[in-house]
């Protein structure tokens, strides 16, 4: 993974002290809350609920050993002993003491880490393929060029004031885990009909209040324009997104409201000069420099093992571990999402106890994924039965992944202040509901998501089933999508209509799976029952008899 | 107090509202003001700087941009970036020389962007000593991405 250098090393020392002056200032008076609040959350600090919540950034979703018990560190020193990964495979602790912080920080550059544009109007830090680096699919290991994003985003002078947020994913695979055409930017790698490797820019997708998926951008962008090209964008959405209402601000709001063809031609007519200036072209060699870090493991030469499918082994390697491009390897997926637990939390001691696995079973890195899990991303499959056993005895073995029960969740009134409605105790009763393994297995693939506010934090539009809280005079009620994806198959989940009560959301969603067991076709997922059928069939059952559905 | 070029200076110039008469000297004016009356101000033959809302883009001043020596980059809030915006295109694009000031509600911690992106000349509340002015800029010593200042990158120092 990638090795900071003296640059890296000191520009973060630098930046944590930069920030401890922005607290001391704060601490002292001399700065507002008006004031300081762009500045913490540059730096991953919001005022939540109850307390402050420091997000702390794990640039495209990898981890090593030592980052892992650091962060079991923090959460035992200065939090309640457990963190939470997010939906953008970063994790937040929610209990930090404001003047803590810099020591937190500090802490925290030990081990290469830092909070930096994890929150704030500015350039988001950036995600990947969780599967980077391991997936058969892949045409290179999109993290390099990750990384390379990482770097020019960080403090940039012109962009960090920017109307709202900004997103950037990576992929390199025909399979999207990544959400790509969710986010305001994205990159694609692909190779073109010389057989060139290069980038394909979307631009425009979103959640939150307006839901939109992104579009094409750059068709085919040469490697070493990229950040040229990424520039150009930034200033368009900087001269012209809107600025006079928080909730239009968005690039996804500019990008749909100009259309794709004056779109291209703004952002065409930036790259064109910036490019002709030369400026921001990437040298070969930094991109190989970077690419360095990232060069696999040094796999042994196994083959491939006839691998369990019974039993409680069986079952976790059938539904949690993924092929591998190299052969007598697998990828596993650590389900953070046990029945009844908090979708995305680990414990302190958990971390230290996977840090310790990763070191027992010579795994150097893990990742963590948008679908807030864990993935080992290199496994032996002869080693699959052992390290099931360790994550069994923590816990951390439940065979979920990629079925009804692994929801994605935010946070929702438990924690956040923005929240209209808990999601917690709500996906928790979904995930009861459907705790048998059995009838988990014969539903298959199904992707729950949840929000606890129209900021979609848990990303309710993109989910096969999405669920959003609302809040009605003081009352919750939930809101169900159906047919929403984030996958290359993307799409917007379509509102059902009224909300549910809490106590009756997860009967709709028990008799919404129903239909779908009764109506679909051999080899159909949820969402493939769904396209053909539309939202008649799962309407008709949803409401039951309930009969006061006037909210 | 105005900064200039990192130290304290004496500002030449005097900001005359739209209806009010012109005195002697260095002037800045509006771009409204500047575009109702662009010949005579041009005429004067004495230095004038005009002022940029943060929604008003310099590139259209087109080649009007060479008869001016100041251009005042206004912050109406310090969250409005778009002025970081127009003094990078002042600076890359149209290649302009002269003066880009700062003035308005813009941050300590803002300076160092500023400065960054060809901004040379600050209009500093008296929260901001020219001490603390100072302080911004050495807070961070090396940079990722190229910007107006054309400052060494990390990338081309490695």
């Amino acid at each position: 993974m990638y090795r900071y250098d003296e640059f890296d090393a000191r520009f973060v020392a630098e930046r944590t002290e930069q920030f401890r002056f922005q607290v001391q200032r704060r601490l002292n008076g001399e700065l507002t809350e008006d004031q300081f609040k762009p500045l913490r959350l540059m730096n991953g600090l919001y005022l939540q609920l109850h307390a402050y919540m420091l997000r702390i950034a794990v640039p495209y979703g990898t981890l090593s050993a030592r980052q892992l018990r650091k962060l079991a560190e923090i959460a035992r020193k200065y939090d309640k002993g457990y963190g939470h990964f997010t939906t953008r495979q970063n994790m937040q602790f929610n209990w930090p003491k404001l003047k803590d912080v810099p020591d937190i920080l500090a802490e925290l550059a030990t081990v290469e880490m830092h909070c930096i544009q994890t929150s704030g109007n500015c350039i988001r830090n950036v995600t990947a393929d969780h599967f980077a680096g391991a997936a058969a699919d892949e045409i290179e290991d999109p993290r390099p060029v990750a990384e390379l994003i990482r770097q020019w985003s960080s403090l940039h002078p012109e962009f960090s004031f920017l109307p709202r947020k900004f997103k950037i994913a990576v992929i390199a695979a025909p399979h999207d885990r990544a959400a790509l055409r969710y986010h305001d930017a994205a990159v694609e790698i692909v190779k073109n009909d010389e057989g060139r490797t290069g980038y394909r820019v979307w631009v425009g997708g979103g959640m939150g209040r307006t839901p939109y998926l992104a579009y094409v951008v750059g068709d085919f962008v040469e490697k070493p324009d990229l950040l040229g090209f990424l520039e150009a964008i930034m200033r368009v959405y900087n001269e012209n997104g809107r600025r006079d209402n928080i909730f239009k601000a968005r690039i996804k709001i500019l990008a749909h409201s100009i259309g794709e063809d004056e779109m291209r031609e703004r952002v065409l007519r930036e790259f064109q000069e910036i490019k002709t200036s030369g400026y921001l072209q990437v040298p070969d060699e930094e991109r190989a420099r970077i690419a360095a870090y990232f060069a696999p493991p040094d796999f042994e030469r196994l083959t491939d093992e006839a691998l369990p499918t019974d039993g409680d082994l069986g079952r976790w390697i059938v539904n949690n571990v993924t092929p591998h491009k190299q052969p007598g390897y697998a990828v596993a997926t650590i389900s953070l999402k046990p029945i009844g637990g908090v979708p995305g939390d680990i414990s302190a001691d958990q971390l230290d106890a996977v840090a310790q696995l990763m070191d027992d079973f010579g795994l150097t890195e893990i990742r963590a994924s948008h679908e807030q899990n864990l993935v080992l991303p290199h496994v032996r499959q002869k080693d699959l039965p052992a390290v099931f056993a360790r994550l069994q005895v923590l816990g951390l073995a439940t065979p979920n992944a990629g079925l009804i029960t692994d929801i994605i969740c935010c946070p929702g009134l438990d924690y956040c202040d923005l929240a209209n409605a808990r999601s917690i105790p709500v996906a928790q009763e979904i995930a009861k509901r459907f705790a048998d393994l059995d009838r988990q297995e014969d539903i298959g693939e199904l992707k729950i998501k949840m929000s606890g506010c129209i900021n979609a934090c848990g990303h309710h539009h993109a989910g096969h089933i999405g669920i959003l809280g609302v809040d009605k005079k003081g009352v919750e009620y939930y809101q169900l999508l159906l047919g929403g994806s984030a996958a290359e198959d993307a799409s917007i989940g379509e509102i059902m209509g009224p909300g549910f009560g809490e106590h009756e959301i997860a009967d709709a969603v028990e008799r919404v799976v129903d239909v779908y067991l009764k109506l679909r076709r051999p080899g159909e997922r949820f969402l493939d029952t769904y396209r053909r059928l539309g939202m008649e069939p799962f309407k008709n059952v949803a409401y039951g008899e309930q009969l006061h559905a006037a909210h | 107090m105005l900064i200039k070029n990192n130290l304290p200076a004496e500002d030449t110039y005097v900001t005359v509202a739209d209806d009010a008469p012109l005195p002697d000297g260095a002037v800045v004016v509006s771009l409204k003001r500047f575009r109702a009356e662009r010949s005579d101000l041009l005429a004067r033959n004495q230095k004038l700087g005009i002022v940029l809302d943060s929604d008003q883009s310099p590139e259209a001043l087109g080649s009007d941009l060479d008869r001016l020596s100041l251009v005042v980059l206004e912050f109406p809030k310090f969250r409005d970036g778009r002025p970081f915006s127009w003094a990078r295109i002042l600076r890359t694009r149209l290649k302009f020389t002269g003066e880009i000031r700062a003035r308005g509600d813009f941050l300590y911690d803002q300076i160092a962007f500023l400065k960054r992106v060809g901004v040379d000349a600050f209009e500093l509340p008296p929260s901001i000593t020219p001490e603390l002015f100072a302080r911004a800029l050495t807070e961070m010593t090396n940079v990722y991405q190229p910007s107006a200042d054309g400052r060494t990158t990390i990338v081309a120092m490695r």
